[in-house]
């Protein structure tokens, strides 16, 4: 059933159970958020989200109120934005830095995008910088610099709703906040399945891929270019960005709108995709030589030696000598043309797939 | 999978059985998580205490390869208790009768002597899908990795049928694939007995219609699978194109693997490295990997999605499309004349009725599950919702069968294997990603600590484990999640060639091997 509210003077139509932030969202108003992730229950922890509501006192936070048919909503009243930028100041001045890579992970550019477009100056509040560096922490995936932290716990709560491994949560509370591990230890000796979730979701790059920082040699301005496609591991076919440097590919981010996935990975999907720019890969065709060796040869002669081989196998045996195995690992295309190679050329069944073992 | 991967997180009753999809298909996994913290009950059938066994309220240790008499007994209990669902069997399927009476005998006590798994806790099992409302099933090859792999699954849509739960939201018949396009393979005809879209080689209308597609007529008669086709190597086999396929790592009992491929006259693999498959190969050609190659894949869920070259390929790399159409051309096969992917994928969307809606360009976002039977289909996300593609749905009177193999004087412990989170497959990719060895630098052996000192082994320490077809060196490490008298190892790592040991028996009908059961025994080094 659809109710009616009124947001910034406009009436617009919304469902049941949904959000404030949500509607404003799909009516392109642009509410700042810093602990907000679409994928996971509302927290209304930051409160940069907070807008003027007819009949409240206060401010609410638009994450965790539900619309109610007849509300009235205003998003950017002068006093709300001076609340937002005075709450962004006291957040970017507990900071190390705020400019990041972008490979640290997906969003981990969103508080500089917020300092800028509230144009936060640096120095306007000066004190103490909160959070404390793992620098203990020798994973060769996820850097865990603390500096940055803003306490949003999108990364706990991620890997609790999202993954459901529940490898991290928050110790100490107020300007003492630290998330840690159980017993504040390494990640490979907790329940972390380095899946890169914590990392993907962080908004300030506190948590960021060391992989791919690597990969660009720390390099914090250029964005890499996405290219969208889908996981090389198995069948559950989650949509990735592929981030390349030039002819570099530098790292891997999760697509939110995958439709198999919703933003979800693996360590793998994440993390093991180096293989394709790893040294040993094949880069030329090989012959067998009269010494039995492989050698390195052109195109026309190893495409012209492979299909002599199938010729005088087919005329000295009969066509039900010749077998086809095609691959689950490449794309349909060469399925395809595998089991017409068999079928047009011999006239066979004589062709299958690596999926019996 | 019969249900979409959404579905995941909206049954009440969750039986996962021969899946350790927390490891092998975590994502997947994250679904059923969401499910459980809304209240949904899990219930995990599998011989070791994987990850989902940790998080499961009614886990079920069965023996390997018993899976056949576990889903017996629940049938009965089924059946027995009366839950099952008239109104379903009545409109949807046929045999219900000759099943009823085939089960009375198969009863939870018998089902525990085989399985040895309590009799209560089978009785549980099946009392808890059987009531709910929402029960959905999940397997991989923990089910279909055995010489009853047919009966197996059979055995599930037995339990499935009997109470109802296909062909609505949140249950159904839901095998996890294991690799990235390992359902778009057969999609697109790579199979023996079945051309594009799965429409039968024996037909002699498919037949008919192909030879107007191709200009060839093809034999009427299934062709061999894989596992006949290594094992006729060097008698009527004689030639072999290989793409992407690490046979000789991935297959079983790798010795015979290895002669009956050394034994072809012409092998010739196309690959992205050289493995140990392409190092016995005649001509070895480099293929585009991932990422630098545009194509389509499909999903475990039937998704069909783009996938999309970012980077140039290494030296020479050609698309494997492109190689394919390079030696058919030179042997003068018709119909190999093209230059990009595109027009290879809408060949393949009009020979196929389940692909007959798509194209190249409607998949571009990837929101298509097939079957797709016509442009302007929205795609089918759940299968078998009004009727099953055959009709009505079929129960099947099966029996229990000892493997190929059981444990013996001579082996007397069971080895089964799998993968690992960290490792894929034979480890030519994460084998190759810098990092994954941190979390997992090597193969280990799996032993309950119990059976260290009757085995004589220590945790840490190599020993030798040897099957009725060879031996292998490998470290052991004690864990609860190996059962006592069952060891696990991954067959991911070159230099423990677990498939060397691997290979007792294979499916009569589906020609998949037993890699899930083998007889060892374990000496220290």
């Amino acid at each position: 059933m659809t109710r009616e509210m009124e947001i910034d003077g406009v009436e617009v139509t919304f469902s049941e159970g949904e959000t404030v932030l949500e509607i404003a969202e799909r009516h392109q108003k642009e509410i700042p958020t810093l602990c907000y992730d679409p994928r996971l229950e509302p927290f209304g922890g930051c409160r940069l989200c907070i807008v003027e509501l007819e009949g409240a006192r206060n401010p609410v936070a638009a994450c965790t109120t539900k619309a109610t048919p007849g509300m009235v909503v205003r998003t950017a009243t002068d006093t709300i934005e001076a609340y937002r930028k005075t709450l962004l100041e006291m957040v970017v001045s507990e900071n190390r830095e705020v400019d990041v890579s972008p490979l640290r992970g997906y969003a981990s550019s969103e508080l500089a995008n917020l300092r800028d477009k509230y144009d936060i100056a640096p120095t306007k509040i000066t004190g103490a910088k909160s959070g404390t560096n793992k620098t203990d922490d020798d994973n060769p995936f996820i850097l865990r610099d603390y500096e940055l932290c803003i306490s949003c716990y999108r990364c706990v709560r991620v890997c609790a709703e999202q993954e459901g491994d529940h490898a991290i949560n928050v110790m100490n509370r107020g300007f003492h906040t630290q998330i840690t591990t159980e017993f504040n230890g390494l990640l490979k000796d907790s329940a972390c399945t380095f899946c890169g979730q914590c990392i993907q979701t962080c908004p300030t790059g506190a948590l960021g891929d060391k992989k791919a920082l690597r990969a660009a040699n720390e390099v914090t301005d250029a964005i890499p270019d996405k290219t969208r496609t889908i996981c090389p591991y198995c069948g559950v076919g989650c949509s990735v960005d592929i981030l390349t440097k030039g002819e570099k590919i530098v790292g891997i981010h999760p697509a939110m709108d995958g439709p198999a996935n919703q933003g979800a990975l693996c360590v793998k999907g994440q993390f093991a995709y180096d293989f394709v720019q790893h040294p040993d890969r094949l880069k030329t065709p090989l012959i067998r030589g009269a010494d039995s060796e492989l050698h390195e040869a052109t195109w026309e002669d190893a495409l012209n030696k492979a299909a002599d081989g199938f010729r005088k196998v087919n005329a000295e045996h009969g066509r039900h000598s010749v077998y086809g195995i095609a691959s689950g690992r490449a794309p349909s295309e060469a399925a395809y043309l595998m089991q017409k190679f068999i079928r047009v050329g011999f006239g066979t069944n004589y062709i299958d797939n690596c999926s019996r073992a | 999978m019969s249900n979409p991967l959404v579905d995941m997180q909206k049954p009440e009753v969750i039986f996962c059985i021969g899946t350790n999809m927390t490891e092998c298909h975590p994502v997947a996994a994250t679904g059923l998580k969401k499910a459980i913290a809304r209240g949904a009950k899990l219930i995990v059938a599998d011989p070791r205490r994987i990850g989902l066994a940790e998080m499961s309220h009614l886990y079920l240790p069965l023996r390997v390869g018993s899976d056949t008499a576990l889903l017996l007994g629940m049938a009965h209990v089924i059946a027995r208790e009366g839950l099952i669902d008239e109104a379903f069997i009545e409109k949807r399927t046929t045999g219900f009768d000759q099943f009823f009476e085939h089960i009375s005998q198969w009863t939870p006590e018998w089902a525990e002597t085989i399985t040895g798994v309590p009799a209560k806790d089978i009785e549980t099992a099946a009392m808890w899908y059987g009531r709910a409302n929402k029960g959905a099933i999940y397997y991989t090859l923990g089910i279909t990795e055995h010489i009853c792999g047919v009966e197996n699954v059979q055995s599930l849509c037995n339990i499935a049928l009997m109470t109802g739960n296909v062909g609505r939201e949140g249950t159904g018949i839901n095998p996890m694939r294991g690799q990235n396009n390992i359902q778009g393979a057969g999609d697109s005809g790579a199979l023996p007995n079945n051309y594009p879209g799965f429409q039968s080689v024996t037909d002699p209308k498919h037949q008919a219609k192909f030879k107007a597609e191709y200009g060839r007529e093809v034999d009427l008669e299934k062709g061999i699978t894989k596992v006949t086709a290594l094992e006729l190597c060097g008698e009527t086999i004689h030639a072999m194109l290989i793409d992407g396929e690490n046979t000789l790592l991935s297959d079983p009992d790798r010795e015979h693997c290895e002669h009956a491929l050394r034994s072809l006259e012409h092998l010739v693999v196309v690959d992205i490295f050289l493995t140990e498959t392409a190092e016995l190969a005649d001509v070895v050609l480099p293929a585009t990997a991932w990422g630098e190659t545009d194509g389509v894949c499909a999903n475990t869920e039937r998704r069909v999605q783009r996938v999309r070259a970012a980077v140039p390929p290494p030296g020479v790399a050609k698309p494997d499309w492109w190689i394919i159409c390079q030696i058919a051309q030179r042997l003068g096969f018709k119909g190999f004349d093209f230059n990009e992917p595109k027009p290879i994928f809408n060949e393949l969307c009009r020979v196929s009725p389940i692909y007959a809606g798509l194209d190249w360009d409607r998949i571009e976002k990837g929101e298509y599950q097939w079957p797709v039977p016509h442009k302007g289909h929205p795609g089918t996300p759940m299968l078998h919702e009004e009727e099953f593609v055959n009709g009505r749905g079929i129960f099947s009177n099966v029996h229990y069968r000892d493997p190929a193999e059981t444990i013996s004087d001579e082996f007397p412990v069971w080895l089964t294997t799998g993968r690992r989170l960290e490792s894929y497959h034979t480890r030519t990719q994460t084998g190759r990603a810098e990092g994954i060895d941190y979390l997992l630098p090597e193969e280990s052996l799996e032993v309950n600590p119990a059976d260290l000192e009757r085995w004589e082994l220590t945790d840490g320490e190599w020993c030798k484990m040897s099957s009725a077809r060879g031996s292998i060196n490998i470290k052991v490490k004690a864990t609860n999640r190996s059962p006592r008298g069952t060891v696990f190892a991954s067959f991911s790592f070159a230099d423990v060639p677990v498939n060397l040991l691997t290979g007792s028996g294979y499916d009569p009908v589906t020609h998949t091997a037993e890699l899930k059961v083998c007889p060892v025994r374990l000496e220290p080094l």
